[in-house]
């Protein structure tokens, strides 16, 4: 395949290990932010394959692991009601609110639907002018300006039948997050590529200047991301922190201007809870005042609902790289793949999920990192 | 009072021709005896069938039967490169081959929808009499039964089958042994990206086509060069080949090391896949076999595969160790390891 291939290529792969193991002392502390990474570092066993001076610390990037318990218990209340089509991307439809999940809602009747885009939902809600079609906006900066050009839509085409229940999350807040915890362990960032695709690099200038911390704009294919990990070493070992970018193929300094003018007109900044984490100011986008008849929150009558995280379940420390899944009391207990107690046992790139399946391999397993 | 005018009158004689599924199709009546003597002898056309009556006596030179059963529901009803029908066919003459047995007889029962148009039904059921013929094997019972409208997706077919297993043929899911080398017979992923492109109308450049199959001849090469070489065989249709892969992982007591590099994938189910965030060895197949064999007749299995157009893209795709048995493992692109885990349920599309 052009232009992908080029970035899976094992003798490549070679040369820049071979790069990473001469440059790292270490030990070095590296989160990977974004669940994409995450997902193509377990898919292509880049964590196995990395000396032992570093360790991959799988980071709160996931949209689908950080989604807060309240407002999945809210979407499952959405989708219940009678009349409603509720849509969403295919992976939240697994991830267990208190009782439930939207599998469990749709084959109890519930109209829950998988889409692609926000723009199947839109014309859904156009072919369905009797009912209410509702759209799960969840996602970081990468989902929202479709996210917020289908809000727009909405308005422009006069489809008052239609509605977003947003939750949407920024990874600079996460990050700051991150290094705030106490007995944060995490010395270096690799920024997610497509987040930057949209913002660009220079939310990432002050958050170096602050804390010391390399950050490495990086992407997904597995060359891309041992390159990240290559220059955040580097600059580890050199003692510097600075914004760099390993992705330059895809991201431009000031990202996509037309996007962001998009989200600016439909989202404003807001206090954002996370999964496992708790509230992060700042931490997220909802829709502003302007668009209020579009927000699912606002037209259906949730606003009752109020959930607390499962306190036995340590996911937010498993995101903050502060404890490893297999410390965590729960896990492989009371907590499995098969009846997850958070999602990062739900998703199969979740942390936890990825070190229950290690354990699989008996008593002579692969040594793994993460 | 005026009186009847007889000229006026109307006789509600039933319609002779109808072109589309009533339920009256499902009666057991005339309409009921019109739609297999216009739709389905001709398509299947053999003597078993022929017999017409409760149940089809065929003659049995002995031996051991294998026997198996599916029920297809399958939205669209037709799809690149096939339809429900030929799908319906394939898919138990391949559940037949992979035990090593050479498909005889099958029936098909016939859940229709009303409305369903009988040009439609007379495709369907043309496909499933050529896939038979294909393998060689005689459809001679049916069913029929007629829902109402909004109460089915047009047709569901469930078929059922038996077939002949040779003497010496000892084929299973637990069969597999250390030092067992693993053959796919092709590119994966293809019938499932098939019916994802035109039940969600996704476009990817070019069309991707079901490798809907049948592999009871392919079996049967097999097993003529390596009649005890062949220990597990088993077509990776929902889950894909992870999904069959730990099967007999699992039956075996035996670990799996794939190469991932190895496996075949073609460049538009891999852009699909990459695309929609799925895993194309979790991706159904319906024409594709996966084989465990003996390491010393494995360059002779391979070859006589590759001889036939069905598995003309065969490839080892691993072996079979003593090691964590129960877990298949990746060597990845690479050369990282991962575990290959069976799909849970439905395949989602990740967001990220």
């Amino acid at each position: 395949m052009k232009y992908l291939d080029e970035f899976r290529d094992p003798d490549l792969a070679k040369r820049l290990l071979a790069e990473i193991r001469q440059v790292t002392t270490g030990p070095w502390a590296v989160m990977e932010v974004c669940g994409g990474q995450t997902h193509s570092i377990i898919r292509n066993g880049i964590d196995q394959l990395l000396p032992d001076g570093i360790e991959l610390v799988h980071g709160p990037g996931c949209p689908v692991c950080v989604t807060p318990l309240e407002i999945i218990d809210k979407a499952l209340a959405i989708a219940a009601r009678p009349g409603t089509i509720f849509c969403s991307f295919g992976d939240m439809l697994r991830v267990p609110g208190s009782d439930k999940d939207l599998f469990q809602v749709r084959s109890e009747g519930g109209d829950v639907r998988v889409v692609y885009s926000p723009l199947d939902a839109l014309a859904l809600a156009a072919d369905n002018p009797d009912r209410e079609v509702v759209f799960f906006g969840i996602g970081f900066e990468t989902t929202a300006p479709a996210n917020a050009m289908t809000v727009h839509e909405a308005r422009r085409r006069g489809l008052p039948n239609f509605s977003m229940l947003v939750s949407h999350v920024l990874v600079p807040p996460a990050i700051t997050a991150v290094l705030a915890a106490p007995g944060c362990r995490v010395q270096g960032f690799l920024a997610a590529g497509h987040v930057c695709a949209v913002m660009g690099t220079a939310e990432y200038e002050p958050l170096v200047r602050e804390h010391g911390v390399p950050v490495v704009v990086t992407g997904f294919e597995p060359l891309d991301v041992l390159e990240g990990i290559r220059r955040a070493v580097v600059q580890l070992e050199a003692g510097r922190a600075e914004v760099e970018n390993a992705y330059a193929r895809v991201v431009r300094p000031d990202g996509n201007p037309v996007a962001r003018a998009m989200i600016d007109q439909v989202f404003e900044v807001c206090d954002r809870a996370w999964r496992g984490i708790g509230t992060i100011p700042a931490s997220g986008w909802r829709l502003t005042d302007d668009y209020l008849e579009f927000d699912a929150e606002h037209r259906f009558d949730v606003g009752h609902i109020r959930t607390a995280e499962p306190s036995r379940c340590r996911a937010g420390e498993v995101l903050q790289g502060l404890i490893k899944p297999n410390e965590c009391e729960a896990f492989g207990e009371a907590c499995t793949p098969r009846s997850p107690l958070g999602a990062t046992m739900v998703s199969s790139e979740g942390a936890c999920a990825a070190y229950f399946q290690y354990r699989r391999l008996g008593p002579t397993p692969v040594e793994i990192r993460r | 009072m005026t009186g009847i005018d007889p000229s006026s009158w109307s006789c509600p004689a039933p319609i002779g021709r109808r072109s589309t599924v009533v339920m009256g199709h499902g009666g057991g009546g005339r309409l009921s005896a019109e739609l297999v003597a216009e739709v389905f002898l001709p398509a299947f056309a053999n003597p078993g069938l022929d017999q017409l009556a409760d149940s089809a006596v065929m003659p049995f030179a002995g031996g051991r039967l294998a026997m198996s059963t599916d029920s297809y529901v399958v939205r669209p009803l037709f799809f690149p490169g096939g339809n429900i029908g030929d799908l319906a066919v394939n898919g138990t003459v391949n559940d037949l081959a992979m035990s090593g047995a050479r498909p005889l007889y099958l029936s098909a029962a016939f859940v229709l929808e009303e409305g369903l148009d009988i040009g439609t039904l007379g495709l369907i059921a043309g496909s499933m009499g050529a896939a038979a013929q294909a393998a060689g094997a005689q459809l001679i019972t049916g069913d029929t039964k007629v829902v109402d409208q909004g109460r089915g997706d047009g047709v569901y077919i469930t078929t059922a089958g038996v077939g002949l297993v040779p003497d010496g043929v000892e084929v299973s899911p637990s069969g597999a042994r250390p030092g067992d080398v693993v053959i796919v017979s092709g590119t994966i992923g293809s019938h499932g990206v098939a019916i994802l492109s035109v039940r969600e109308g996704l476009e990817f450049g070019t069309v991707v086509e079901t490798d809907s199959a049948p592999l009871n001849g392919l079996v049967d090469a097999m097993l003529a060069v390596a009649p005890a070489g062949v220990h597990a065989l088993r077509d990776p249709t929902r889950g894909g080949l992870a999904a069959t892969v730990n099967e007999i992982a699992g039956a075996s007591a035996v670990g799996v090391v794939l190469e991932e590099r190895s496996i075949p994938v073609s460049p538009e189910v891999a852009a699909a896949c990459g695309f929609l965030g799925l895993d194309p060895l979790e991706v159904a197949n319906e024409g594709r076999l996966v084989a465990f064999v003996a390491p010393e007749v494995a360059d002779d299995v391979l070859a006589v595969m590759r001889d036939l157009a069905v598995a003309s893209g065969a490839a080892v795709v691993g072996r079979v160790v003593a090691d964590h048995p129960g877990v298949v493992v990746a060597r990845t692109g690479i050369g990282g390891t991962r575990i290959v885990d069976v799909p849970l349920g439905e395949q989602l599309p990740r967001i990220c």
